[in-house]
């Protein structure tokens, strides 16, 4: 056990994690995406590469994504275009640090969790705004700038939609939110039953929590800045090869490690009724936040994009005013109780 | 000028605002645990519909050679060639008579674009449309199919459909 209390080992050892699981995510996302979009299209999808399923396919899609050439435009920016795919990948990582798979498992437990997973998440942000403007590409800077309005509108929300949860567990630890939510709500008898808090009245804290995680991870019905049909595809226009590649892993975890986050903070994480957490507890997030990746391709494959203004308007004409709402009934509520 | 916009008085909306999004979820999740609509091409096949334009074929017995076809395709691609053979005549001492042969009869398949006028505007009913598909081929110039491939296809051309009965008050009158 001394090598485990190498601090050096301890980091290296949290970084091959972290790496090894946001690679795993994004591969089962995406591979989900290509399955449950075509069956929604009544297509089969990905079939051959792998033998059954074609469950070999994201990963061959990858390595041909490796093999292919890194173009960098002659009038980019050429260090800041090189680094944005990076930076991007980079802040879905650094979300993981906090994200607790059981009351143990977690990279660092940090007092304010949620405040850091929500600023390290807004990284992206700059990514994308890195992309755009250094592509030297009139669509690129477009999206850049659309992406840039988008997630400047939709953190206030998911921000604001947070606040809730936290004076309700009274923390802003990941896992002491977990725990809040371990705690029994009331008595059947002498059996407590607790409840997540989604079911403790901040269901419309998940919602617009949820909807503003979408716009997060810039996917439809609020791809406004990728939008294929009138940017070819935004802040991406210029990427090829491994750059792509890691802009769209980047996607794809974010995607999971949203889900992730939105169930530790409403559905009660890691802790399920009757398992034990230390045991079941990664497994029990891992199957929550699917759930709700699931969901969000479910909304892709189903909605229409929302145009720019509507967009905008759904931001700042009725999510931030329903999540201050939620935050003033919440506070009250708590001091009355 | 142009025509004038006629706008919808009222925008089509749903009684329940919003019900639509939730109306296309309940879609795409029932499409989603339903059988999918594929076909496995190279290992199992689709049957097509009896009058499916798949290819033309040709009737070579009733070619006259005129040519009519070739001229009236928009993009050229039947090549005919033919030549004149001196027939005996019907009765003796009657005159010879000359009929046409069809020596090549090429559709290029890489051309056409199945508009089906070289159908339509045969005054002989030499040229059917075949439901039959699979004949493509790696090069450009595989694409040409001579006559003999041509009358090959005849063989998969189903009947024409039966001639509508003509209702007793329909008949056409007598001409005086």
């Amino acid at each position: 056990m001394s090598l485990l209390e190498n601090v050096w080992v301890l980091v290296a050892l949290k970084l091959i994690i972290a790496v090894v699981v946001i690679f795993v995510a994004a591969f089962l996302v995406m591979f989900a995406e290509l399955k449950v979009s075509a069956h929604m299209q009544s297509r089969i999808g990905p079939y051959y590469c792998g033998g059954r399923w074609g469950w070999a396919h994201v990963i061959a899609e990858v390595f041909k994504w490796l093999q292919k050439e890194d173009v960098v435009p002659a009038a980019a920016d050429r260090p800041v275009f090189k680094a944005a795919p990076m930076v991007s990948l980079l802040g879905m990582m650094a979300v993981l640090v906090v994200l607790p798979l059981s009351p143990t498992l977690v990279a660092g437990d940090l007092d304010v969790g949620i405040f850091y997973a929500l600023a390290a998440g807004a990284v992206s942000t700059v990514a994308i705004l890195m992309a755009g403007w250094s592509s030297a590409n009139k669509f690129s800077l477009m999206g850049g700038l659309r992406a840039g309005a988008q997630l400047i509108a939709y953190e206030l929300p998911l921000v604001l939609a947070v606040v809730g949860v936290v004076i309700q567990a009274g923390t802003m630890s990941m896992v002491g939110i977990v725990e809040a939510q371990a705690q029994p709500v009331f008595h059947l008898g002498s059996v407590g039953i607790p409840l997540p808090f989604i079911l403790q009245g901040q269901i419309v804290a998940f919602v617009i929590f949820m909807i503003a995680a979408l716009a997060e991870v810039v996917r439809i019905p609020f791809d406004m800045p990728v939008a294929e049909s009138e940017l070819v595809m935004g802040y991406l226009t210029e990427y090829t090869g491994i750059r792509f590649t890691m802009f769209l892993l980047a996607e794809y975890a974010g995607m999971y490690v949203m889900s992730a986050i939105a169930s530790v903070l409403f559905l009660g994480g890691y802790y399920f009724p009757g398992l034990d957490t230390r045991l079941w507890g990664p497994l029990v997030l891992l199957a929550k936040a699917a759930v709700l990746s699931f969901c969000m391709i479910w909304f892709r494959w189903t909605w229409p994009r929302l145009r720019e203004d509507q967009l905008q308007s759904l931001a700042w004409r009725w999510l931030v005013p329903l999540a201050l709402l939620n935050i003033a009934v919440t506070a009250v509520l708590k001091v009355v109780r | 000028m142009s025509a004038p916009r006629i706008l919808p008085k009222e925008p089509v909306r749903s009684a329940v605002p919003g019900l639509g999004l939730f109306k296309g979820m309940w879609l795409t999740l029932k499409t989603l645990f339903s059988r999918p609509a594929t076909v496995f091409y190279p290992t199992e096949k689709e049957i097509p519909l009896p009058r499916a334009r798949g290819v033309i074929a040709l009737d070579v017995e009733a070619c006259t050679v005129c040519m009519l076809c070739a001229r009236e395709c928009p993009d050229w691609c039947i090549y005919i060639e033919g030549h004149k053979e001196e027939q005996p005549p019907a009765q003796p001492g009657g005159r010879a008579r000359s009929r046409s042969v069809l020596d090549r009869f090429d559709i290029d398949f890489s051309l056409c674009m199945y508009c089906g006028i070289c159908v339509e505007v045969c005054p002989f009913d030499a040229l059917f449309w075949s439901p039959e598909y699979e004949y493509s081929g790696l090069a450009l110039a595989d694409l040409l199919h001579p006559m003999d491939r041509l009358s090959e296809w005849l063989k998969t051309v189903p009947e024409p459909p039966a001639l509508e009965e003509q209702p007793a008050s329909a008949a056409p009158e007598e001409q005086p």
